[in-house]
């Protein structure tokens, strides 16, 4: 329906934004509690986000494979978070994943079993138990998808919404009651009238240059929230894969392949001259893949900057020592992958290092997933404070599923009593005057959105990356600074109004232009190192930065502050 | 222990890529670009390097990067059907067309979601 000034205009009870694992279950759960939901995304429901990426592990505590149960499950999570997880979420985490599982199972997912018929179980680094499920071969983040994707597809009361990117969240007293965006097919600026908004658009890590994220996440999510007031928690705690692919260049799998590749098969890690060294950082040699990811990237941070890399600039994963047999019994269809990368792992090593992954902080979120700001929800990678400083392999699926659940549970019975469904276009006017002001913004001359976002992920990459200091960190804020005030308003946007890709990355680049300067705010003040905050200038973990460290936007600027004075 | 080590980084091959830039299968030409690449890289990895340094205008869908999953890349590469994100460049000329049975809406991006997920408009 056009309305005014042209653009569409929607109305629903709960908008859920992302359509990933997380926005998924938040759409399936606000369905069945009676919500008129849509669910956007920018790309394609169901397949944009990261979920779908994910290869295999996914914790629970089910005691399938052995004794377990999820307050052993709370305590390792807690362990690793390095002091600073918000325990009640991290305990929502770890007790109703169980329950996701179980409802996945009932939606047919094909959790690989025991010969005994029950879900198998595996080890993963700094979990206790046996806890972690999946679906072979790798399938794990795609099987559940598909799964999620069915649910959608039988709820008649969810509209699903692919193309169309969120550019500005509206308030009103105080409360969220919707949000504009791009109808990218059409460059159509979209206004759409909601109860309550549920934020699902995962992480930032795509803003980095070497990055297991899609394309499709950006730091969006932190940006739309800081405008509309919520508060972001912990952002400096950004995890770093550390076996992620390097070279040579492998497409058709994940870069995060080798990390279930090594729980399967073991793995030597090599420096460039073909020797082992995690035991020269205190670890065993690392074939029982028993490190932990923090230790890890340390180890090869340290030998790729004593000159030890490998060509591509990291260190060599070798498989050459295990058999064929071996390696067919584990990896079945994925060697012909590897074979089509002219990879053979009988004949030669692959080179892997640290990438970007994971934003443990996040918008700060109560139990219910509840922002600060009345009406705004958060899910999933995007909602900070369950992982504390450093997330354990395999809490990631479990966050977007229980946290997506439960937002959409809350974001429903907060629809039913709210009065905002219906209000005038006037107050979205500004946001879709922006968006059309924008087009053809600078007659097509000068820098594109894609080149700066280019040039930001080289910044954040070099200088707020795996290890940081504090000359590094202040000239990433000056130039972020500078691409936020003077490049962004400089930038070239097209006039196409067929898939005007341009005028999308202009509204990505701003919020996540935010994003990254909070991050590097936050990455400056936790003078300390803990977890994945890596300080080489403050190497310690110092025990006056037990604290949770907020961020918000105050007139404009974007302003930190700790629970108390860490000294 | 001995290392056979995978190609150095310095290793470039050179392709050129002759892309479709219309706004139907009909109106439109071919614009040629001359690139280098590492061996391994992708055609989506080609695509987005022409976007951020030689290109703005050119138009792809995609958001997995390199996964296989999303399923958004699909296009010609020399007339067969085949994700830009698996497929392989290689030393040569290259074309790249929108997939033929499809809307076009601009140079390699087609109509592809079911009408139900795009706007009533």
């Amino acid at each position: 329906m056009r309305g005014q000034q042209g653009a569409t205009n929607l109305r629903t009870d709960v908008l859920v934004v992302g359509g990933g694992g997380a926005g998924m279950f938040a759409a399936i759960s606000a369905a069945r509690n009676g919500a008129q939901v849509v669910l956007a995304d920018k790309n394609v429901v169901g397949r944009g986000g990261a979920t779908i990426m994910a290869q295999m592990t996914c914790a629970a505590a089910l005691g399938e494979q052995e004794p377990d149960n999820p307050d052993e499950h709370l305590s390792d999570t807690l362990k690793a978070g390095r002091g600073l997880c918000n325990e009640d979420l991290a305990a929502l985490l770890c007790r109703n994943s169980p329950h996701r599982i179980r409802e996945l199972e009932g939606w047919k997912v094909q959790w690989a079993r025991q010969e005994n018929g029950k879900i198998r179980q595996v080890i993963a680094p700094g979990h206790s138990r046996q806890r972690c499920v999946y679906v072979d071969f790798l399938k794990t983040g795609a099987a559940i998808s598909a799964a999620l994707r069915k649910q959608i597809k039988r709820a008649d009361s969810i509209r699903k919404l692919s193309n169309v990117s969120l550019t500005d969240l509206v308030a009103r007293d105080g409360e969220v009651i919707g949000a504009v965006g791009i109808d990218i097919t059409t460059a159509t600026p979209v206004v759409i009238k909601a109860s309550a908004v549920i934020l699902c658009l995962g992480g930032m890590t795509k803003m980095f240059k070497r990055t297991t994220a899609p394309n499709n996440i950006a730091g969006e999510g932190l940006g739309l929230a800081l405008r509309a007031g919520a508060k972001i928690v912990d952002i400096e705690f950004l995890q770093f894969y550390p076996n992620g692919h390097m070279a040579p260049r492998m497409v058709g799998l994940d870069p995060t392949t080798w990390e279930p590749t090594r729980v399967k098969l073991g793995g030597r890690l090599l420096n460039g001259e073909g020797e082992e060294f995690l035991q020269n950082y205190g670890e065993g040699n690392g074939e029982a893949y028993a490190t932990s990811r923090d230790a890890l990237t340390h180890a090869m941070y340290k030998e790729v900057e004593a000159g030890r890399g490998s060509p591509h600039g990291g260190v060599y994963l070798s498989f050459q020592h295990i058999s064929q047999d071996d390696l067919e019994g584990a990896l079945g269809p994925i060697l012909e992958i590897f074979h089509r990368n002219n990879i053979d792992l009988t004949k030669m090593p692959v080179e892997v290092y640290p990438i970007a992954h994971y934003q443990m902080g996040g918008i700060e979120v109560n139990p219910r997933m509840e922002t600060s700001v009345a009406g705004l929800y958060a899910a999933g990678e995007l909602a900070g404070g369950a992982n504390g400083a450093n997330r354990l392999s395999g809490n990631a699926l479990p966050e977007a599923m229980v946290f997506g659940e439960r937002a959409g549970e809350s974001a429903a019975i907060y629809a039913a009593k709210a009065t905002a469904r219906d209000w005038d276009g006037e107050i979205a006017t500004p946001y879709v005057d922006h968006i059309r002001s924008l087009m053809g913004k600078n007659g097509g001359a000068g820098n594109s959105p894609a080149s700066l976002t280019g040039d930001l992920k080289e910044l954040m990459w070099n200088n707020v990356g795996i290890y940081r200091n504090q000359a590094d960190l202040e000239i990433a804020l000056a130039k972020i600074r500078a691409m936020r005030r003077t490049d962004l308003e400089n930038l070239a946007v097209s006039d196409e109004t067929v898939h005007n890709a341009s005028l999308v990355e202009w509204f990505e680049l701003r919020n996540g232009l935010m994003a990254m300067e909070s991050l590097t705010i936050a990455a400056l003040n936790r003078r300390e190192s803990r977890g994945a905050h890596q300080r080489d200038d403050f190497p310690k973990t110092l025990e006056a930065y037990q604290l949770s460290q907020r961020i918000s936007l105050k007139d404009g600027a974007l302003v930190s502050s700790f629970a108390a004075d860490p000294g | 222990m001995t290392v056979a080590k995978p190609a150095h980084p310095d290793d470039r091959k050179s392709a050129r890529l002759r892309i479709w830039r219309g706004t139907s299968h009909d109106e439109g030409d071919y614009e040629s670009f001359d690139i280098t690449f590492e061996d391994g890289d992708s055609v989506l990895d080609s695509l987005v390097a022409l976007r951020r340094d030689r290109a703005p205008d050119l138009a792809l869908r995609f958001s997995c990067f390199n996964a296989n999953v999303c399923k958004e890349c699909t296009m010609l590469v020399n007339g067969t059907v085949e994700y830009a994100c698996i497929a392989k460049l290689w030393p040569g000329e290259i074309q790249l067309d929108p997939l033929p049975n499809r809307p076009l809406l601009r140079y390699l991006v087609t109509d592809t979601l079911p009408d139900k997920e795009k706007l009533e408009i």
